[in-house]
């Protein structure tokens, strides 16, 4: 895509869907990791609400984390407008299920597997939604995690992380999670991802939103800031180690 | 040369309130041979009697598998049973696509039941004539419909459509109550004994009917005709044996007789 906008000629005699606006084909504002894990009740998500614009840490109150319906929650990293997009989709999806009035409702998977196929047309039309979604539920008591990527890649898992949160947080929940976790030794758990992921994720902020879905439905908590050290001998001369870099 | 003069198109009413052409489209499925569907809590049986267009043709299909979870059964024309089959098919194939998950019935009946009302409000079509028995299996549990011409559905327990259904009806009335708790067994039985009862002294063999059930752990399959044979003699076995109670028969040729309006009649 870079070598075709940078190339004026390529550009006239393009084809129609790459004469469509081609701002639209890159992020603006991201926000950055989401973390999300199943606990013994249901699932627990976190994401801090920052919004940076490039590299500029421009937005710090972004909710991240919403309810989907009933039975879901939806985490997203990634350009936010696309994201508010999503939102848009799936207000409208559940809305239109909630019309039929029979009792049935899309659950997590349903969620799941609609975004799967969103986020991979619009990949397959060279315009996608440029988010990493994680999608989390409980619906008649089986609990579900799972991931889209902007490209369509999809998975369940029991512990999941976009973005730097791939690299950080996973390595940590590979070895501390646990199926049968309390409320209070996931949100644990999540806080120190957290952590690690604000120290060494420079779009990460000090100000996290905690939300839980379990049977009796969604909480999202209200965003606080975590207790931070810096005065680790690594943080306070970052390139001693690092002989003849710079 | 007409019946009267509101019937020319679906879309005339008559002075009296009705629609004559949906009318005559609900006469087409008591033409067909009857379909039989019966219901427990897990499961839901379809069963059809086979009639040969002549004696030198094979019979035609009247029972169709619309995808694991749901079939159907018809009577009426079976060419626009084949062409709502289809579309039910896809119906199902899409939202298994796009969720991953099976259709819920209730919706697909209704999606059936919005198209075959469509064909009663344009002048430029004609209603199917056709009435299907939809059984399926959701998140909710066991379910089975009536769909007719009108584009009215409806959710039953156990129902008959067809030539001779009455008896069938008649026979279902008398029973249903122990459904709702029967075993796959016992439904399959009830369902071939209701079969019975429209042919009406013709011997029931497995050649002349077609079975088939949805259930728990159990995708909607017909039964082959080997397994039908076998269920029918464990039938006639049992009806040998117990030939001595025949009161009971009796009074259900006495309902039979009185006129063609059961209390489900539509």
């Amino acid at each position: 895509m870079d070598s075709l906008a940078s190339d004026p000629v390529n550009q006239c005699t393009a084809t129609s869907f790459e004469m469509d606006s081609q701002r639209t084909q890159y992020p603006y504002v991201t926000g950055t990791s989401v973390i999300g894990v199943k606990y013994e009740d249901g699932i627990l998500m976190a994401a801090d609400t920052g919004a940076s614009y490039g590299s500029t840490l421009r937005y710090k109150s972004v909710e991240r984390i919403k309810p989907v319906g009933k039975h879901s929650l939806l985490g997203a990293s990634g350009e936010i407008s696309d994201f508010q997009e999503i939102l848009r989709y799936l207000d409208e999806l559940i809305l239109y299920d909630n019309m039929w009035d029979d009792g049935n409702s899309l659950g997590p998977k349903e969620v799941h597997s609609y975004l799967n196929r969103v986020m991979y047309n619009r990949r397959n039309k060279f315009n996608p939604l440029w988010n990493s979604l994680v999608l989390g539920g409980v619906k008649n008591g089986k609990k579900y995690l799972g991931m889209v990527s902007m490209i369509g890649v999809h998975f369940e898992d029991n512990h999941v992380a976009t973005g730097f949160g791939n690299h950080l947080a996973r390595p940590i929940l590979r070895d501390e999670w646990r199926e049968d976790m309390t409320f209070e030794e996931a949100v644990k758990l999540l806080e120190k991802c957290m952590l690690v992921l604000l120290y060494r994720d420079r779009s990460a902020i000090n100000k996290l939103q905690i939300a839980k879905i379990t049977e009796e439905g969604v909480t999202i908590m209200p965003p606080y800031a975590l207790k931070t050290f810096w005065g680790f001998s690594a943080f306070e001369n970052p390139t001693k180690g690092a002989e003849g870099s710079w | 040369m007409f019946r009267n003069q509101y019937d020319t198109d679906v879309t005339t009413w008559s002075p009296a309130g009705r629609l004559f052409q949906v009318e005559y489209a609900m006469e087409a499925v008591k033409q067909g041979s009857a379909a039989i569907g019966l219901r427990s809590s897990k499961h839901v049986v379809l069963a059809s009697v086979n009639k040969a267009a002549s004696e030198l043709s094979s019979h035609q299909r009247k029972i169709f598998k619309v995808d694991d979870h749901v079939g159907i059964a018809i009577a009426g024309l079976t060419a626009d049973g084949r062409v709502l089959s289809r579309y039910l098919r896809s119906e199902c194939i899409n939202h298994t696509f796009v969720y991953e998950s099976p259709l819920p019935v209730s919706r697909l009946v209704v999606q059936l039941a919005d198209k075959a009302q469509v064909c009663t409000q344009r002048s430029w079509k004609r209603p199917y004539g056709v009435g299907l028995l939809v059984a399926g299996l959701d998140e909710l549990g066991a379910h089975l419909y009536y769909n007719c011409p009108s584009g009215n559905y409806f959710e039953y327990q156990a129902f008959a459509i067809g030539s001779r259904s009455q008896a069938a009806k008649t026979y279902l009335e008398r029973k249903f109550e122990t459904f709702n708790d029967s075993s796959r067994e016992e439904l399959i039985k009830h369902g071939l004994l209701a079969v019975k009862e429209t042919l009406q002294g013709e011997k029931l063999t497995s050649s002349i009917c077609t079975v088939a059930i949805v259930g728990v752990d159990e995708p909607f399959h017909k039964l082959d005709l080997g397994t039908v044979q076998e269920l029918i003699d464990v039938l006639e076995a049992e009806e040998a044996g117990t030939s001595e109670p025949q009161r009971e028969g009796d009074q259900s040729a006495m309902q039979e007789d009185s006129p063609d309006v059961a209390p489900m009649d539509i």
